[in-house]
């Protein structure tokens, strides 16, 4: 076996459900086998870790090609249909079921399973000046807002993932 | 398939060391499994090992995090406290049953 992995630094980019995802499974995962984890959230990924919004991440249905209906190997769903009110809504009901049904929690459990987990949860402080954020908006697990130049420094010896 | 013998109690591991038969289970098996893992069983071990059996008698699987929390009421910070360093996969391969096969 080659070399283990020792840390982790995800950079959560999109805030789509799908976006974000990806992400915290992989950051769970990594320290579930031991793996220091860093997720730094950034433009749209914030909303991931904002406390007011964390509970409403939800699945576009416009622009994806891959999106089927009514389920992963139905027909393509075309872009004009995804467009339609509540159509987002009820494919990230479906997807949220399903994903129970897994056992991986909603967003916000989610992220607090990480911290408790010994993650550490950053948030993009580009994006906080440009959004207008201040700490009182964020969920009380996100450690610290960084510059990108403190994210490297915290990234160092470790591999970055970008999603 | 290697054979050690744990606690006077010869037991078939696969290669990463998970028992294959948990037959050739016991508690001192146990005990001499979470030392490997420089663990020293308490009543809060207990607590994970005695749930992750009765789940996996329930369900077939080794429980995820979730479920150790919801229905095992096993916070989170515990299961690390306890199983430093890869909680699901140290506590199941102490409790005699395979390696977890779910992602989260």
């Amino acid at each position: 076996m080659s070399d283990k992995i020792k840390k982790v630094s995800i950079v959560v980019s999109k805030g789509s459900l799908d976006g974000v995802y990806p992400g915290l499974i992989m950051g769970n995962g990594a320290r579930m086998e031991g793996i220091e984890a860093n997720i730094f959230f950034t433009f749209f990924g914030l909303y991931a870790v904002l406390k007011k919004y964390m509970g409403g991440i939800k699945i576009a249905t416009v622009g994806n090609p891959a999106m089927r209906v009514p389920d992963a190997k139905g027909f393509p769903l075309p872009t004009i249909l995804g467009a339609i009110p509540g159509m987002s809504a009820f494919a990230t009901h479906m997807m949220n079921k399903e994903m129970d049904a897994l056992d991986i929690p909603p967003i916000p459990e989610f992220i607090e399973m990480i911290h408790d987990a010994g993650g550490k949860l950053y948030a993009c402080k580009a994006t906080v000046d440009m959004f207008h954020l201040t700490p009182d908006d964020f969920c009380p697990q996100v450690e610290k807002v960084l510059t990108v130049g403190e994210f490297y420094e915290l990234a160092g010896g470790g591999q970055i993932i970008f999603t | 398939m290697p054979t050690k013998n744990l606690a006077g109690t010869p037991v078939d591991t696969n290669d990463e060391g998970y028992l294959v038969n948990r037959s050739q289970w016991n508690k001192d098996v146990a005990a001499a499994l979470a030392a490997e893992e420089g663990i020293t069983l308490t009543d809060g071990h207990w607590k994970v090992l005695d749930f992750i059996d009765a789940d996996f008698k329930e369900k077939g699987a080794v429980p995820g995090m979730r479920r150790m929390n919801k229905v095992g009421n096993i916070p989170t910070k515990d299961l690390y406290a306890l199983f430093p360093d890869g909680p699901i996969k140290k506590a199941a391969k102490i409790s005699g049953y395979p390696k977890p096969v779910s992602c989260v």
